[in-house]
């Protein structure tokens, strides 16, 4: 480019050239997050999903269901918790490790976020529960429609 | 009765909206010239009049006036007074009167004291305007009336989100929301010059301290509200790449592009397409943003409600003013004459790879936040997070910081490395050194390792350009660089090193029971419950200790229940030493293992080295737009009062 100082192009071209520059940078950068969304997205299932169509082990994934009832333990250490989540037609165990969200109890809704294990355990890195009314995680809010009823009728 | 005055003075100031927009497009004309006249005032009344509708709505808020639906909704006679205040605006009614009282008031402020430009640009500036505000106004006062009553009056109120019950809260919507909503200024500036064609270093220069006030609003409440969701969530993150969190990041990036493609319209008078682009990008981003967020098509703590109208509503709005600016923009963009030419090596080359990559990033934080709408109207349920984000926006960020270094250095118009290229030996050698010096420890990602190399080359390279000056006489808006460039050093190096060597530890310890974590020694002294005002909680006191034979201090993390509406929050615990942070959190009881005795409580911790730099470089960048702003308008006034002088003088002689 240091030619450009040398013999001056003309107003038009340079206009031209940095429009070219940066569509060129823009529409990499389109491409590039698109190919980066196909591999890194988050992908929801339910149990009876994740049971039929493991997803590969490593990959993020979120898991939402009912939290089964009488499924919840607490490990020796005090802070690692396992518990199954269903949706009525299939069941997934879960591991986690940390201080659990206030309205997370048996029989109540929950979506972790995590990976699946190669024993086929789900490991959650994070649990998100009902927080209020205003504040309920998406998938939860079609879930509680959608299945809630069944799910609890079954599980009581 | 306030109430009611309030709903009067809103629907006053839409009238005087539409006014002002009849006036200003017929003041363009030559039959209605004799109209133009009007604008000015009329903006400034507007502006009172939504001010006062604000005003009553925090009047009803403080004094818990159960009758007015929102107060019902969202608020509770048992809270302290400063949160009731704050309820105003912790809602969506509310949020959304807020908008368009700082948009009124920006208008007005304008209106005021803008008087650079030709009169014609004002005239379609303030049209301009008053067009965005009267959709807003419309949007309150048929889709989200604030101030609507209800009967029955209930006995109590449903209270505010708990966790939205915090200092950081009073300041942080308001400060957010400024810098928002002040970008529609630049945006109306853009339309004003696009209508009138008049685009050169003068409209930039009477733009530039606009989206700089805006810009500095943006910074500290974008500063402010990472740090809120760093202490009040307790989840130990600082940016989690939310879409709230997006919401207000696009704003800032379109923003810094602009503010920067201003410099370069200003000073030479180039970029002159572009830089309007980008003035109606960014206000573009902040109704995006706000779609986002209040539509409630999108989960988060700030999403209010769900309401598919409202949706629909904001998103026509999007449509009209989006679409218009684009479709102006595309009509006159051929129009607005070429700039001046420049080298690929000079102050606009690196300014222009600053915007390009700026936009890129912006295009990917855009493209992410959008992704799982599409994704879902395709079928599938998805969400994006910070595998997504982070390496997305390193590949783009990094060759900017790169750049950074080297670009204030250069001239206007023409330079050479070989001018330079001694002065960054030192730079370089120090990212050499960094990068080499984190390998030796060990142990730490690629983007932190990147990160701490090149912030402490940036750091350096950040302040050459006073290098040979007088820093007596250094103009102000210099400083304001250097300071804002070298904040980006600091909050750079303090990302890097909280993601690089943060330790954590999560344990559940008996009382006495002392625990490790990083260098601290951390000891469960008691927990015992104590009372506020409308929340009970259990609190921990934990006496740790740096090192072996460091002072012991306390910190008291607890774990609150409010009980309107009923909601459990974490309150962590933060010790800061000059090195880094303590971060603790309590968690609840653990179940007893069988024979035990004793119960144990569970406790997270965290030693972040350097993590409040994060934040103490955002303040950094925020008060180089500052001293930039305050050089830019000291610059003004000097001129203005200088050239009022000389006309008072000459008619004096001409007596």
């Amino acid at each position: 480019m240091a030619t450009v100082a040398k013999s001056p192009i003309k107003a038009k071209h340079q206009r031209l050239v940095l429009l070219i520059v940066a569509l060129v940078v823009l529409i990499g950068a389109a491409l590039l997050a698109a190919w980066a969304l196909r591999n890194q997205a988050s992908y929801f299932y339910v149990p009876s999903e994740i049971v039929a169509r493991p997803p590969e082990p490593g990959r993020a994934v979120r898991l939402g269901g009912m939290v089964e009832k009488g499924s919840l333990k607490t490990a020796a250490d005090g802070v690692t918790i396992n518990f199954a989540v269903q949706d009525g037609k299939a069941r997934v165990p879960v591991t986690f490790k940390g201080i659990v969200p206030s309205l997370f109890v048996e029989g109540s809704g929950v979506v972790a976020e995590g990976k699946m294990g190669t024993d086929g355990t789900f490991v959650a890195d994070n649990l998100l529960a009902k927080h209020d009314e205003n504040y309920v995680p998406r998938e939860m809010q079609d879930m509680s429609r959608e299945q809630a009823q069944k799910v609890m009728q079954e599980t009581k | 009765m306030i109430a009611e005055l309030g709903l009067a003075a809103l629907w006053l100031a839409a009238a005087l909206a539409a006014l002002q927009l009849v006036s200003g497009a017929l003041g363009l004309t030559e039959r209605g010239a004799v109209l133009g006249g009007a604008v000015r005032p009329v903006a400034v009344v507007q502006g009172g009049l939504a001010l006062l509708a604000f005003a009553c709505l925090i009047y009803v808020f403080s004094v818990t006036d159960l009758s007015v639906k929102l107060v019902a909704l969202n608020s509770h006679s048992m809270k302290p007074l400063v949160f009731k205040i704050a309820g105003a605006w912790g809602n969506h009614e509310g949020s959304m009167l807020l908008w368009v009282t700082v948009m009124g008031l920006g208008g007005a402020f304008v209106a005021l004291v803008e008087k650079r430009l030709p009169e014609r640009t004002m005239l379609a500036t303030l049209a301009g305007q008053a067009f965005v505000s009267l959709g807003f106004y419309a949007f309150l006062l048929f889709a989200s009336n604030p101030f609507e009553r209800l009967s029955p009056v209930p006995m109590e109120g449903n209270g505010l989100n708990p966790l939205l019950q915090d200092l950081g809260l009073a300041f942080h919507p308001p400060t957010l929301y400024l810098g928002y909503v002040g970008l529609s200024i630049a945006f109306s500036f853009a339309i004003g010059a696009l209508v009138t064609r008049e685009v050169g270093p003068a409209f930039a220069k009477a733009m530039r301290p606009w989206v700089l006030g805006a810009w500095i609003f943006l910074t500290v409440g974008i500063t402010a509200g990472s740090y809120w969701a760093y202490y009040e969530l307790g989840w130990g993150g600082w940016w989690f790449w939310d879409p709230v969190e997006n919401a207000s990041l696009m704003p800032w990036l379109a923003a810094t592009a602009l503010l920067h493609s201003c410099g370069v319209l200003a000073a030479r008078n180039a970029l002159r397409a572009w830089t309007i682009m980008l003035g109606v990008v960014a206000f573009s981003m902040s109704m995006i943003g706000t779609f986002l967020v209040r539509s409630g098509i999108l989960t988060s703590v700030h999403a209010f409600a769900v309401d598919p109208q409202r949706g629909t509503f904001i998103l026509a709005l999007l449509a009209i003013y989006i679409g218009g600016a684009l479709v102006l923009f595309g009509l006159r963009a051929a129009t607005v004459t070429e700039g001046e030419r420049f080298a690929f090596v000079s102050r606009e080359g690196a300014l222009v790879v600053n915007n390009v990559m700026l936009s890129a990033i912006l295009g990917i934080v855009l493209f992410g936040t959008l992704y799982p709408l599409f994704a879902e109207a395709m079928g599938a349920k998805v969400s994006v997070g910070p595998p997504y984000f982070n390496p997305m926006s390193a590949l783009f960020a990094v060759p900017m910081l790169v750049v950074l270094m080297v670009g204030p250095l250069l001239r206007w118009r023409r330079d050479k490395f070989g001018r330079v290229g001694r002065g960054l030996v030192i730079p370089a050698m120090l990212v050499v050194a960094g990068g080499i010096g984190v390998l030796v420890l060990g142990g730490v990602a690629l983007l932190p390792w990147i990160g701490l190399a090149l912030s402490v080359g940036l750091g350096w390279a950040s302040l050459l350009p006073l290098k040979g000056r007088n820093l007596r006489r250094t103009p102000l808006p210099i400083w304001g660089m250097v300071v804002a460039h070298f904040g980006i050093a600091v909050a750079l190096f303090g990302m890097s090193s909280e993601s690089a060597f943060s330790v954590e530890k999560l344990v559940a310890v008996r009382m006495g029971e002392v625990t490790q974590v990083g260098p601290w020694g951390v000891k469960l002294d008691t927990v015992e419950p104590v009372a506020g005002p409308n929340w009970t909680a259990m609190e921990a006191r934990l006496l740790v200790r740096y090192g072996i034979d460091g002072k012991v201090t306390r910190m008291l993390p607890q774990s609150r229940s409010f009980w309107a509406p009923p909601q459990q929050t974490s309150e962590s615990a933060l010790l800061t030493r000059w090195n880094g942070q303590l971060y603790a959190v309590l968690g609840g009881e653990a179940p007893k293992v069988d024979g035990e005795k004793q119960s144990r409580w569970q406790l997270r911790l965290w030693w972040k080295p350097f993590a409040p730099l994060i934040w103490i470089g955002g303040l950094l960048i925020a008060l180089g737009g500052l001293l930039a702003l305050l050089g830019r308008v000291a610059a003004d006034v000097r001129r203005i009062v200088a050239k009022d002088k000389i006309a008072y003088r000459r008619e004096k002689q001409g007596r």
